[in-house]
């Protein structure tokens, strides 16, 4: 998010769900949309048999959606910006790019041109980089550039990286020099992997800034909120969730409080994780269940569950929805707005919310992007933010005849390599990410039996690397890397090119982020969870 | 452009059909294999009307409205027709309602109602399929199925999975998962497409069989827990259980327009588990013990305080959810940097 604010100044999907029936060409990279975003896959599938539709896909896998493909080509992981740096070079040598959009929308566009007119990114060269033929990036470039209307759709495939945000960037900067932005169908459209990841980024879930993204260094913001809250508070930026745990091992952090959260699978290098809640002086999990996080708590609070309260969820397309409560909550479990409001009191403050109703109204007042989404007004099928007033109806789509900044910023971004490379003693490429019936850390998804016996723990391999090795399909592996070993049953297949491996992060049993590697992005601070240099080996 | 349907003037749009006319005005006309979702098939037959100036008996699903039309859907022509229709459609499989799962909620049966039948005229072979209980959460019942086509348009059209597809012709037709395989044998991904768009009880939602009548549940319409498109639900609640019983998607959302995922349609048992946390627990001497609210409260409380006045408010921090509501994470944010006084808040957004 922080790659698309820096180019848009606004990060977040910039187009909406029904667009994509309006683009001519779409390109999935880094996201297994049948997987982790099925219904949105579903509409893209559709789109392609009605005939509206040509797809490209790149992903290291296989994924259903190539099925679906015009093209599909098999990157090798960490090597995306080499890739868009190409597709970029071959544009503008041809003269694809819409000059008029360059011309009046946006800037630095000589600083794009310099980087990636750079030999190092002629299709020849990225060959070499990627993986991928010369001859299909020149084709991939030409039939997005020519589309009328193309959109990029993309997940953590992109983001996590060390290079995440020169990733988001790029797919800025492509979608920016073919005009594809501000218009329906088109966009920059990141998928969200979680049911309110984008609220709880709305709402200030972040360590920069507050409730729609006014910033906590902002002299005039945080007087808003000090006057809204008759308080006094801090400008200095927080720790973000990776940070929090460095520091809870060093011991500089003594207290860590989790609501929903369950950082001891999804966060990388499992050992580090541990070690640092161990050391946390008191934490508090607040949670549906005794989570992996939880078992470290000092106090654990009983939180209930979607189906158990009203309020809203933010989807990916900045919709916001209703969720209902369809049932009485077990025991003595509380919402966790309730939880936190006595909590607040009995540190000897003055809430009185009543029902989510009334923070609702307060979130309205605050956050201009939600100025409009009134409880009263979302109604059935939701409002999309930008949503300013109690008479605007929503914005399907953004940057319309301007930037959220002005003019659309591109930037000449260098192809950097991965933090961990493939060598001898760990020769392959470990890439993480989901199955279609599975869910983050599992958490929610494992309780129903039926879903486990249709996706258990897993390790993708190639047929190459399996028959160098002598491993027999669904055979129980060791896969190492330099910061952990876990075990696995081998799938091996086709579907994933030679010298990489898939995990899927699901499972505690066989704890993919046991290995990944926790170098991060230096701005965005996302971990590099989608590659790491790894070793399988045979179980004797 | 107005038309008339049972005497009755009503408003209609160029394009629009006979049908979907008539069912926005409330008129009920039998219709078995068209389905908002599926389009006109003009298959069954059930939705035969009259239309003045046009001789037979045109399939209203797809029959185009024109200025000044002149429908009838209640002769006893128009009847007779569709009697005969639903009647050969109850006479050919073993539609036994009294324990049927889509009791109350089958279009055959509303059908049948509608025209007053009372059991099928005719007597052929009905018990000519196995069950296929082979998948996780699909249970499919051919002896029921009315080959109307809509889980096959549905399989391939709505969801695009292309599993589901009719094999052989006549009375033989079947529906058939890939090559005739099983169904839990099959590439189907039980996104449970064809579970929400079938009529009748042949394909159904394997773990909710005998579980509850469909007029017992209470039907609250929300959104997905799992990822970020925000698929609409219908929970399916049994009240006096508190138990979600079975999952739609809600047909008219402009997210997923009633198509859900596997997950979302079936993966609900967390809510119910027994594993649920029921009371807060506080750790003594490396082990949980249960405490009350105000014990637990004000010992977090008192450590968050003292923490804070020893060694500052940086010293906290907190992880807002990417799965709990927008009030709540706000509520979360506030806390944080209002009473604890930090902006160590983050969620994992990029994880």
């Amino acid at each position: 998010m922080a790659g698309l604010a820096a180019s848009f100044g606004s990060g977040a999907m910039t187009n909406d769900i029904a667009g994509i029936k309006k683009a001519d060409v779409i390109m999935i990279i880094g996201s297994d949309t049948g997987a982790a975003h099925p219904v949105i896959a579903a509409r893209i599938k559709q789109a392609v048999r009605e005939g509206l539709t040509k797809l490209i896909v790149i992903d290291p896998k296989r994924i259903t959606m190539a099925d679906y493909a015009e093209i599909y080509v098999a990157q090798r992981p960490g090597s995306d910006v080499a890739i868009f740096n190409c597709l970029m070079q071959v544009i503008l040598q041809n003269g694809w790019e819409d000059k008029e959009f360059i011309e009046n929308r946006l800037e630095k566009f000589d600083e794009l041109k310099n980087e990636v007119m750079k030999e190092k990114y002629s299709p020849a060269n990225v060959e070499k980089i990627s993986g991928i033929p010369a001859a299909k990036l020149v084709e991939i470039a030409e039939m997005f550039a020519k589309a009328e209307t193309a959109a990029i759709f993309y997940a953590m495939g992109i983001t996590q990286h060390t290079t995440g945000r020169d990733n988001v960037m790029s797919t800025a900067n492509l979608q920016m020099i073919c005009g594809n932005l501000g218009k329906a169908g088109g966009g920059v459209n990141p998928l969200r992997g979680q049911s309110n990841v984008q609220g709880a980024c709305d709402m200030g879930g972040l360590p920069n800034v507050f409730a729609g993204y006014q910033s906590v260094t902002d002299e005039k913001a945080r007087q808003k909120f000090e006057q809204a809250w008759n308080c006094e508070l801090s400008g200095k930026v927080g720790l973000t969730v990776v940070d929090m745990l460095d520091k809870a091992y060093e011991g500089s952090l003594k207290a860590l409080y989790v609501m929903g959260e369950n950082p001891y699978l999804s966060d990388p290098d499992q050992h580090h994780v541990i070690a640092a809640l161990e050391k946390i002086d008191f934490l508090v999990v607040q949670d549906m269940f005794m989570t992996e996080t939880a078992e470290f708590a000092d106090v654990v609070l009983p939180a209930v569950a979607y189906a158990e309260k009203d309020g809203h969820f933010t989807n990916t397309e900045r919709r916001v929805q209703r969720i209902r409560k369809a049932l009485n909550p077990p025991g003595e479990a509380k919402e966790d707005w309730e939880i936190i409001q006595m909590i607040a009191n009995k540190m000897g403050s003055d809430w009185s919310y009543r029902d989510a109703r009334d923070i609702c109204r307060e979130v309205n007042e605050l956050t201009p992007q939600y100025g409009g989404i009134t409880w009263e007004r979302v109604g059935r099928t939701g409002l999309q933010w930008p949503c300013p007033t109690d008479t605007h109806p929503g914005t399907a789509y953004l940057h319309k005849d301007r930037f959220s900044r002005g003019l659309g910023m591109l930037r000449g971004i260098e192809f950097i390599e991965p933090d961990e490379l493939p060598d001898e003693e760990y020769p392959l490429i470990l890439t993480t990410g989901r199955v279609l019936q599975q869910f983050h850390t599992g958490t929610m998804t494992r309780k129903t039996s039926g879903i486990n016996r249709l996706a258990g723990p897993m390790v993708m391999i190639s047929v190459d690397d399996a028959e160098s090795l002598g491993i027999a399909n669904s055979e129980t592996i060791k896969i190492a890397t330099r910061r952990g070993e876990i075990t696995a049953p081998a799938f091996v297949t086709r579907k994933i090119s030679t010298g990489v491996i898939y995990i899927p992060f699901h499972y505690k049993e066989s704890p993919a982020n046991r290995l990944t590697n926790p170098a991060l992005d230096p701005v965005a601070k996302i971990p590099e969870y989608k590659v790491c240099a790894a070793r399988i080996t045979k179980i004797s | 452009m107005k038309i008339i349907i049972n005497g009755q003037e009503i408003e209609a749009s160029p394009g629009e059909t006979v049908l979907n006319a008539a069912l926005r005005s409330g008129i009920y006309i039998p219709h078995l294999c068209y389905h908002p979702r599926t389009g006109p098939a003009a298959k069954c037959r059930a939705c035969v009307v009259e239309v003045e100036g046009t001789p037979g008996l045109p399939t209203s699903c797809n029959l185009p409205v024109r200025e000044g039309m002149v429908v009838s859907t209640d002769t006893e022509k128009v009847k007779n027709a569709q009697r005969v229709v639903v009647d050969l459609a109850l006479s050919s499989g073993r539609h036994d309602c009294l324990s049927c799962e889509q009791n109350g909620n089958c279009e055959l049966q509303d059908a049948a109602y509608y025209l007053g039948i009372e059991r099928p005229s005719f007597h052929f072979e009905q018990e000519r399929y196995p069950i296929d209980d082979s998948s996780e959460f699909v249970y499919v019942e051919r002896d029921k199925c009315i080959s109307c086509g809509r889980c096959v348009v549905g399989c391939n059209q709505n969801v695009v999975n292309e599993v589901l597809n009719f094999a052989n012709r006549g009375f033989e037709t079947k529906i058939v998962f890939d090559n005739d395989l099983k169904m839990g044998t099959s590439t189907c991904v039980q996104c449970g497409e064809c579970v929400q768009l079938c009529p009748v009880g042949a394909i159904i939602d394997k773990n909710a069989r005998g579980v509850a009548r469909n007029w017992e549940l209470d039907k609250v319409e929300t959104v997905c827990p799992y990822c970020g498109v925000g698929c609409q639900l219908v929970l399916h609640v049994d009240r006096r259980k508190n138990k979600i019983i079975r999952i739609t998607g809600v047909e008219d959302s402009p997210t997923n327009s009633g198509m859900l995922c596997v997950k979302g349609r079936y993966a609900f048992d967390f809510v119910g588990s027994s594993e649920r946390l029921t009371t807060p627990l506080i750790k003594e001497n490396g082990k949980f013990r249960e405490a009350d609210w105000e014990e637990a409260i004000a010992l977090i409380a008192d450590k968050f305080r003292l923490i804070r006045d020893e060694f500052g408010s940086d010293a906290l921090a907190g992880l807002a959810s990417a799965k709990v509501t927008n009030e709540e994470n706000y509520v979360f944010q506030k806390f944080m940097r209002r009473e604890v006084g930090t902006n160590n808040v983050d969620h994992c957004a990029r994880l």
